[in-house]
């Protein structure tokens, strides 16, 4: 855009000019002069927000991994199609991304000019009083009895005390006030620069990683560690501050005197012993809402669920196998779904499909179904399959999956045997003289997820700084005032009084009018105009 | 004690609700009595636009202290008076109700679909009579009323939930200033496209003279069209606020703060729109009907955002309790 006009001012309409003819460097200069016109700027400012809409309407694999996954399966004749066109992953595709560079481009071939010019604005003086006030905004004329110089000098005092630069001429005071307008609109602007830069550099050093911690059970900061793990482009080790937390117990407090919300988590705490690096302890909690900041790193509470302490034994008595297994939760009773997989030590290989009901009630139709989250009336079912579970093959397998195809069913689905039931302290056989499985205690689990991001504190920064631009570069009026002075005859003054709005000023016309009433008391005159 | 208020609560809201349809129908009685034959509305001198110069429009303004834009300087009418009447009781019974629904719950009344309706509404006519403090906006009162009537309506016949106690993770002081602020800017958002809706029928009355005969009486379309961008550069700072507001809550309790759900994501296209209608109007094309669609449309993004979004998309933003 133009800058020696303000951000706002308004354009006339562009005449009709005959172009020259354009070499190499002029079409380079035409279009860079395209690019940073306020046309296009507004134009690709629009586009972006209609750019960003599909990325609502479609799962991100960002945001909505699962999604993505369920969206494929439902739609296989556009998933491919849709998947070829990025909109999987909208904000960081080739087409948004253009976008929202060329505006950002567009945006600092704006701000450069114009921050230069600001600049000379800054030192400069206010301009020479214009010859005819009378059509200017809020033209007031008053003659009164009052002696020249007199007048002038109030006349530029009382500017200056409302905050104007002044610069006097012969018979007249040129006063401009309100460069702090263009300084926040500069300030606004380079701030939108400034957060893309830092979430562009800064999210690079980041990181984030899951880990499922059952209670007693501790997670160490290295990267073998997690259960998952997102490193930032730039991101190595070393970024991994050494500690060490311990989850202690985990507390629930679930709602249950409002009918209306019987069962709501109204509060969780996960209770932890920290470790740092020289072995210096202490006591924490982690709750939503209140994560644990620790080494470079915030922790932060994600999830919960119930970890049944599971042993199984050989027919002799003897533990093949034994663990704590975290049940992810499907709905708000945390009815909750877990796999168990038995590779050695029994004649055959074994896995279990459990669903595992915090409180247990049978419905009507028969079947079983958690009637609250908490732990009143536990009980765990198992499926139980026999054959080759793949993991001899090497290729990693998800522990929270079990694929029963090419298994054979012995308990539950489709086999004559119904399925396992275990109350807490409960042992029972496994069909087939297999062995026996027992269901020790039930202990809850939390998932913590843990962020690194230095980009963070900087997009912080310069959002205050964009919050503060946008007040002083929308609200501070620029304005011109003219305050002239025209002797007359036998000691009579004629006062003129005018301004002139640089950029939406609506306030203009009344501030002029209050300076010469001001003006005019200040002289002791009575307004007789 | 919590039954009580929320009993009271809904009983205020349909109070609320009978009392604005009476404003309504005030409203528009109002608007075709402004239809009548020019003889008539001279009578209450609201076409003064069309007298004098620049000083004396100047010292008419000081000596009535009338609004600015130079129209409805005279007495109003009765079914006008009438009309902002119900509407401050409508509103006072409004108010009452969210504060009730508040009482009962221990808390702010937004944390679901039905309060964040009930309180939003409130906060848009709020803003409505605050403004007429400011400007004479009173010929918008249809629009308010007819928009507050139909929000409100379905809010308490399709939204409704009883009252239950808040998740912890909308227990955080965010919770009370990230969606004040954003109705803040969405009442001011409301006002500025009813501005702009206007601008628009009176921009083609004056260029061929169609359109509703009560636009006579209105401001002109430029005078529209200056208070339609005061007040939505009021609501875009609301705006921006709100964005950041919500990317602080967002990093405190997802650990980041800008994920792209998609409540995120249409807060941030509304952003943009009025990013854009703020610089249409230094945009050589653009200033003058242009700019006002982009209003309009950004407005429509906001109640968008605020149904569509929030019933039937999926997203980290669900709270609506349904």
């Amino acid at each position: 855009m133009d800058s020696s006009r303000p951000s706002d001012h308004f354009d006339s309409p562009s005449p009709s000019i005959t172009q020259p003819k354009l070499g190499f460097v002029g079409y380079l200069r035409f279009f860079w002069r395209q690019l940073t016109s306020m046309r296009t700027a507004l134009f690709l400012l629009l586009l972006l927000a209609f750019a960003a809409i599909p990325g609502s309407l479609v799962p991100q694999q960002t945001s909505d991994p699962n999604g993505v996954v369920q969206f494929k399966t439902d739609n296989p004749d556009l998933y491919p199609v849709l998947d070829s066109l990025q909109v999987f992953n909208t904000y960081s595709s080739v087409w948004f991304s253009s976008i929202y560079l060329l505006l950002f481009i567009s945006l600092i071939g704006c701000i450069v000019p114009r921050t230069k010019h600001h600049l000379a604005a800054l030192r400069a003086r206010p301009p020479r009083t214009p010859a005819r006030l009378e059509r200017l905004t809020g033209f007031t004329s008053i003659s009164a009895t009052a002696d020249a110089a007199t007048a002038l000098d109030s006349a530029a005092s009382l500017l200056r005390r409302q905050g104007y630069r002044i610069e006097r001429f012969d018979g007249s005071v040129s006063a401009e006030r309100g460069y702090l307008r263009e300084t926040g609109n500069l300030v606004f602007h380079s701030a939108l620069v400034g957060v893309l830069v830092a979430v562009g550099l800064g999210g690079g050093f980041g990181y984030s990683g899951q880990r499922v911690v059952v209670e007693g059970q501790q997670f160490v900061n290295v990267l073998g560690d997690y259960d998952s793990f997102n490193p930032g482009r730039f991101f190595s080790s070393d970024f991994l501050t050494p500690y060490r937390i311990g989850l202690d117990t985990f507390d629930v407090d679930y709602e249950t005197e409002n009918q209306n919300a019987i069962g709501l988590a109204t509060y969780f705490s996960a209770n932890v012993e920290t470790t740092d690096a020289d072995g210096k302890t202490d006591t924490a909690s982690i709750k939503v809402n209140e994560p644990l900041a620790i080494g470079n790193s915030e922790i932060f509470l994600l999830g919960n669920g119930y970890a049944p302490v599971l042993t199984v034994r050989d027919p002799d008595g003897k533990i093949v196998w034994t663990d704590e297994v975290p049940f992810l939760p499907q709905d708000a009773y945390l009815t909750s779904v877990g796999i168990i997989k038995v590779p050695d030590g029994l004649a055959e290989q074994v896995g279990m499909i459990g669903l595992f009901y915090p409180t247990v009630d049978t419905l009507e139709s028969g079947a079983l179904a958690s009637t609250f989250p908490d732990l009143n009336d536990p009980l765990l079912t198992l499926r139980v399959y026999t054959g080759d579970l793949g993991l001899d093959e090497g290729i990693p397998k998800s522990v929270y999956a079990l694929d029963p195809v090419g298994l054979t069913p012995i308990a539950g689905g489709d086999s004559d045997v119904a399925s396992l039931q275990l109350k807490v302290g409960d042992t029972v056989d496994i069909p087939g003289g297999l062995g026996t499985i027992e269901m020790s205690e039930v202990k809850r689990f939390a998932s913590f997820d843990v962020h690194h991001d230095p980009s963070g504190l900087w997009v912080l920064i310069f959002a205050i700084l964009i919050l503060g631009g946008l007040l002083t570069g929308l609200f501070v009026p620029r304005r011109r005032v003219w305050i002239k002075v025209k002797p007359g005859t036998d000691g009579q003054v004629t006062l003129e009084y005018a301004g002139l709005a640089r950029g939406e000023d609506p306030g203009l016309e009344n501030a002029v009018t209050d300076i010469a009433a001001k003006h005019s008391q200040l002289l002791g005159l009575r307004l007789n105009s | 004690m919590t039954e009580l208020f929320e009993t009271y609560s809904v009983i205020a809201v349909y109070s609320a609700l009978a009392v604005y349809t009476l404003a309504f129908i005030a409203f528009t009685l109002d608007l075709a009595q402004r239809s009548a034959p020019a003889g008539q509305v001279t009578k209450s001198g609201v076409v003064a636009s069309a007298s004098g110069g620049r000083t004396t429009a100047l010292l008419e303004r000081l000596a009535t202290d009338a609004p600015a834009t130079g129209y409805g300087s005279g007495k109003p009418s009765v079914p006008l008076r009438l009309a902002m009447g119900f509407t401050v009781v409508a509103w006072l019974l409004h108010v009452a109700a969210a504060v009730l629904r508040g009482l009962a719950a221990e808390r702010v009344p937004w944390a679901n679909m039905f309060e964040f309706s009930l309180t939003a509404t409130a906060i848009i006519v709020g803003v409505f009579l605050a403004s007429q403090f400011w400007q004479d906006l009173r010929f918008l009162g249809v629009y308010i009323t007819g928009f507050v009537i139909l929000l409100l309506a379905v809010a308490s016949v399709n939204f409704y939930v009883p009252i239950s106690p808040l998740p912890q993770s909308l227990q955080s002081a965010w919770l009370v200033i990230h969606v004040f602020v954003a109705s803040l800017g969405t009442g001011f958002f409301a006002i500025g496209a009813g501005l702009s809706v206007a601008q628009l029928f009176q921009a083609r009355r004056e260029a061929t003279g169609a359109g509703p005969r009560f636009l006579a009486t209105l401001p002109s379309a430029a005078a529209l069209e200056n208070l339609a961008y005061r007040v939505i550069l009021v609501g875009f700072v609301f705006w921006t606020f709100t964005l950041i507001a919500g990317a602080i809550w967002a990093q405190r309790a997802w650990g980041r703060y800008w994920g792209w759900d998609t409540k995120e994501v249409w807060t941030f296209i509304i952003w943009t729109i009025f990013a854009g209608y703020i610089h249409a109007r230094a945009t050589r094309g653009w200033r003058g009907s242009r700019s006002a669609w982009l209003a309009v449309v950004g407005f429509s993004a906001v109640m968008f955002n605020f149904t569509i979004v929030n019933l039937f998309f999926k997203g980290l933003h669900t709270y609506s309790g349904l």
